[in-house]
């Protein structure tokens, strides 16, 4: 630890705090923040990959990351190849 | 084999959840599989708590319904591979959840993990009800304060007469674990002691967690105190809990500074 970080301002949670809730509430306050349009909206997304390729509904993964400007919704479906085993492809939605 | 824990309190605002997210990440980082599971329906807290927030997609109220497998809406915690979350939904409300819903997820649960607690939110409703049926374990959470200990009074008698195992003659273990207490202000007369809540309540203690401003602390940062401050006095307290829960047998203290005043100079510059 350096002579000035001794003397320094230590590191206040606070602002964390409100960061955090700034982002979450926004997102909650928002008409599409329900979980329900991610069951839609994955529901379909597999539809339209299902018509042109056989998947496991087991080997779908969807993942969220909610950020200030963007989120990015991430849905990793595992595509089995019948000839070379199996090779993901990911199709990655921000919005 | 595996271990169904409620964190349950009766009266709101104890510290459930802070609890819930400090046992957790006690016990998986003693190297246990552990989820733990948001039953507050509605109004959902743990993710908060955990850091946990931003990278909500499915919750429990989904796997119930079927939209979504258990293993799509387990969030495994960045920290700690071992610990898991599954989250309340925060757009529905408790009636959401079905008796044979909550039995099925708490079934896959135990085939997966060594530990399953479930936060449950406050009251004496379907909510709660549903938190505590399949419990192996109670933790009562309990402030030393009069509205409190008489809330979880009463969570005590549904704990012996609600859940599965009192239905089906056998007894869940129920433990008292005691938050935000101050030593000195039950010394002088200003607060319940231990003794008092432990002799109203007449469960076993499982720990007495001293007030302590690093629990705001670390969830202001999303972070479970065991692993934010792991050296904080409340952070002994709930680690010394996990393992007692893990089956160690360990004297109780309550962590306390038992330094002069030049100790604790010293430790506020060092903060």
């Amino acid at each position: 630890m350096s002579l000035f970080e001794i003397f320094r301002k230590k590191k206040s949670s606070a602002p964390v705090a409100r960061e955090r809730l700034q982002i979450i509430l926004a997102h909650e306050r928002s008409a599409t923040s329900t979980s329900d349009i991610l069951v839609t909206l994955r529901e379909e997304i597999l539809q339209v990959i299902a018509k042109h390729m056989t998947i496991d509904r087991d080997k779908v993964r969807v993942s969220m990351d909610r950020g200030d400007d963007v989120s990015l919704l991430e849905v990793d479906v595992e595509l089995p190849l019948k000839d070379e085993g199996g090779e993901n492809v990911r199709l990655a939605m921000t919005g | 084999m595996s271990k169904v824990l409620v964190v349950t309190s009766g009266k709101g605002g104890v510290g459930k959840t802070t609890s819930t997210a400090a046992l957790g990440a006690a016990l998986a980082r003693a190297g246990k599989n552990v989820a733990i599971v948001d039953f507050d329906v509605g109004l959902r807290n743990l993710d908060l708590v955990m850091g946990a927030e931003r990278r909500v997609v499915f919750d429990l109220i989904n796997v119930i319904n079927g939209d979504a497998k258990l293993s799509q809406a387990l969030i495994r915690d960045k920290r700690i591979d071992t610990l898991h979350l599954l989250p309340a939904s925060q757009t529905r409300d408790k009636d959401a959840l079905t008796e044979e819903g909550v039995a099925g997820v708490i079934a896959e649960l135990r085939e997966k993990f060594d530990y399953i607690l479930c936060d449950s939110p406050a009251g004496i409703e379907r909510g709660a009800t549903l938190a505590m049926r399949h419990a192996d374990i109670a933790i009562v959470v309990s402030n030393p304060e009069v509205s409190s200990v008489r809330d979880s009074d009463r969570i005590i008698g549904l704990l012996d007469s609600k859940t599965m195992r009192a239905e089906n003659g056998d007894r869940v273990e129920k433990y008292l674990l005691v938050t935000r207490y101050d030593p000195v202000r039950a010394d002088r007369g200003e607060m319940l002691k231990v003794e008092d809540v432990l002799e109203i309540l007449s469960i076993p203690l499982l720990a007495v967690v001293p007030e302590s401003q690093e629990v705001l602390k670390a969830s202001n940062l999303g972070m479970p105190v065991t692993l934010g401050a792991p050296n904080s006095h409340p952070a002994k307290a709930y680690t010394d809990a996990a393992r007692r829960i893990m089956g160690e047998t360990i004297e109780i203290e309550i962590p306390t500074d038992k330094r002069g005043l030049l100790g604790k100079i010293f430790a506020r510059k060092a903060a």
